[in-house]
């Protein structure tokens, strides 16, 4: 696997400078790698993982996880139907789910009455939807590996040990 | 009536010198809150896991607080032949072969204090762990040590051992990957010492517990070897693979004669060890493989970066085979280990340990211990890197 990939993986947040020393080559190649992954459509982008509920401005924010039932086009399927709701700017992410819904959205909004708008007029009316069932998220507990709230405390481990 | 304390210590005792270790504890102790990055630790510095942690709550909570067999639980006991079996190549009975301890360092007491006479002698290889020699003495028995040396990146050698044996030595401990150095021995380096402790007719206490961290080729545990399982016995823990220091489980494993000594002396000092660590130790065996797989690669990534960086900086390092220590010769900037690590400390906040700490053998190096985050580790590194820069 691509060295830096790999590092991507593991989630830290190491600057060009670090990777290049952890992985044991150069920062240039370490860009080159980063370079190519975006090439290869792997790597989209950055985005930090964030604890909003933390920050007044942000902590208004709402977010909202939505089931929804459609009905697949031939020859398309449920891509086509997807990928259009995918563009939406409050879709976060969006997935397409094996069991009793078809697709999974995942919406953030400002306030609740900006999701609920977007689901009501936007999303149920795009043709194809059957039904949608919207779960507002009320509180994270951990967020892509991160724990919020953590209390974790590694400060009495001694310095130095035998 | 005043009197002198002093007295009632035994002589033994009040002669065995302190651990080097403890001398530099305190003086970085005297450091706290001044950003010093520790290099100076002896643990993982991943919490356990949680899969593990999470065993041991349930486990209280199911009121499991009572004490167990002598031995151990019988499913720890179940699991570790088996874990055993298939990690290293040795069966042994879990009905009478297992003992579990009190970390390994119970195990390796009880060793001593189940084999050693008075003057038995003791072989260890050496730089070696704090509590060897000191075991040996408590025992009062003899310790020889048997320098490994850096060219052979601290392998010990059948050579060494032979030159180091004297008539009458009875056991050689073996610590494989070692702590402070990281050195090991390949299979056939392992099968010239094997050869010898049966020329010699020598017991082997094989302490094994950095065993699961081993980066290049892969660890042979002497007890493997032909002839071997019925002359060694095989310690290990889960300190350092599963980050359960704190949690003080280990494990001997061993002809039956051999742990029947050793439990009895368990048995009439520490009776058992806690029932709550078992059962999460048996939760790290069965279920707890790829956590030890996604740390040892950390380990592994995080050597070759202090390594490849300490040797760039002008501190000439090995590359330790296993373990989780850096073991750099410091000489090159013209101070010995212990000025070294003091000066370092006082200058730029990094802790490493002085080398003589772990014997005579140490002189000239010092240990590092790469079980921190990346970024500490660069971060130590640049510090190191300025600190020898400004020697030169």
């Amino acid at each position: 696997m691509n060295p830096v990939l790999k590092l991507l993986l593991e989630g830290g947040s190491l600057s060009t400078a670090q990777m290049a020393q952890v992985a044991g080559i150069s920062p240039a190649e370490v860009e080159q790698h980063l370079e190519q992954l975006k090439k290869d459509k792997i790597f989209l982008g950055w985005r930090p993982v964030l604890d909003l509920s933390r920050e007044a401005a942000a902590a208004a924010a709402v977010r909202a996880v939505i089931e929804v039932k459609v009905t697949p086009e031939r020859g398309g399927g449920f891509n086509r139907f997807a990928e259009r709701l995918a563009k939406f700017d409050e879709v976060e992410s969006c997935y397409l789910m094996s069991g009793r819904y078809d697709l999974l959205v995942f919406v953030r909004g400002a306030s609740l009455q900006k999701v609920a708008s977007f689901v009501s007029e936007k999303l149920s009316t795009v043709e194809g939807v059957l039904s949608t069932a919207t779960h507002f998220i009320l509180r994270c507990y951990k967020e892509q590996g991160y724990l919020l709230d953590s209390d974790e405390d590694n400060s009495s481990r001694l310095t130095v040990s035998p | 009536m005043s009197t002198d304390p002093n007295k009632w210590v035994a002589g033994h005792v009040a002669t065995l010198p302190k651990s080097g270790i403890r001398d530099f504890f305190d003086l970085v102790a005297k450091m706290k809150g001044q950003d010093v990055i520790s290099l100076g630790v002896g643990e993982p510095d991943f919490v356990t896991p949680w899969r593990v942690r999470e065993a041991a709550i349930y486990a209280l909570e199911h009121g499991k607080t009572y004490y167990t067999a002598n031995l151990g639980l019988i499913e720890l006991r179940r699991a570790i032949s088996k874990y055993v079996a298939e990690h290293f190549g040795v069966e042994y009975s879990p009905d009478n072969q297992v003992l579990v301890t009190v970390g390994v360092s119970e195990a390796v007491d009880l060793a001593f204090r189940a084999f050693c006479n008075p003057g038995d002698k003791v072989m260890f290889h050496q730089p070696c762990y704090v509590s060897y020699h000191p075991s040996v003495t408590l025992v009062h028995g003899t310790g020889i040590a048997v320098p490994t040396y850096a060219k052979d990146n601290f392998a010990l050698t059948a050579e060494a051992l032979r030159a180091a044996w004297q008539p009458g030595a009875k056991i050689l401990m073996l610590n494989l990957p070692c702590n402070p150095t990281g050195g090991t021995c390949t299979r056939e380096q392992l099968e010239k010492i094997a050869e010898f402790c049966r020329e010699k007719d020598m017991l082997v206490l094989s302490d094994e517990i950095y065993s699961e961290l081993t980066f290049d080729g892969v660890h042979t545990s002497i007890a493997s070897l032909p002839g071997m399982a019925e002359r060694t016995v095989f310690l290990h823990g889960f300190s350092k693979a599963f980050a359960m220091t704190g949690w003080r489980i280990g494990y001997a494993c061993g002809p039956a004669v051999l742990v029947d000594a050793m439990m009895k002396v368990h048995q009439y000092s520490m009776m058992c060890a806690s029932i709550i660590s078992q059962e999460a130790a048996i939760e790290a065996l069965t279920h707890g493989w790829d956590d030890v797989c996604r740390m040892r690669e950390q380990y592994h990534r995080r050597r070759d970066l202090v390594v490849r960086r300490f040797n760039e900086i002008g501190l000439k390092c090995h590359s330790p085979r296993g373990s989780f220590y850096a073991f750099p010769n410091v000489t090159a900037t013209g101070l010995d280990e212990k000025q070294f690590a003091v000066q370092l400390l006082e200058r730029e906040k990094v802790a490493v340990v002085p080398g003589q700490a772990f014997g005579e053998n140490g002189a000239g190096h010092v240990r590092a211990c790469f079980a921190t985050s990346y970024e500490q580790l660069i971060d130590a590194c640049d510090r190191m890197e300025r600190f020898v820069g400004a020697k030169r």
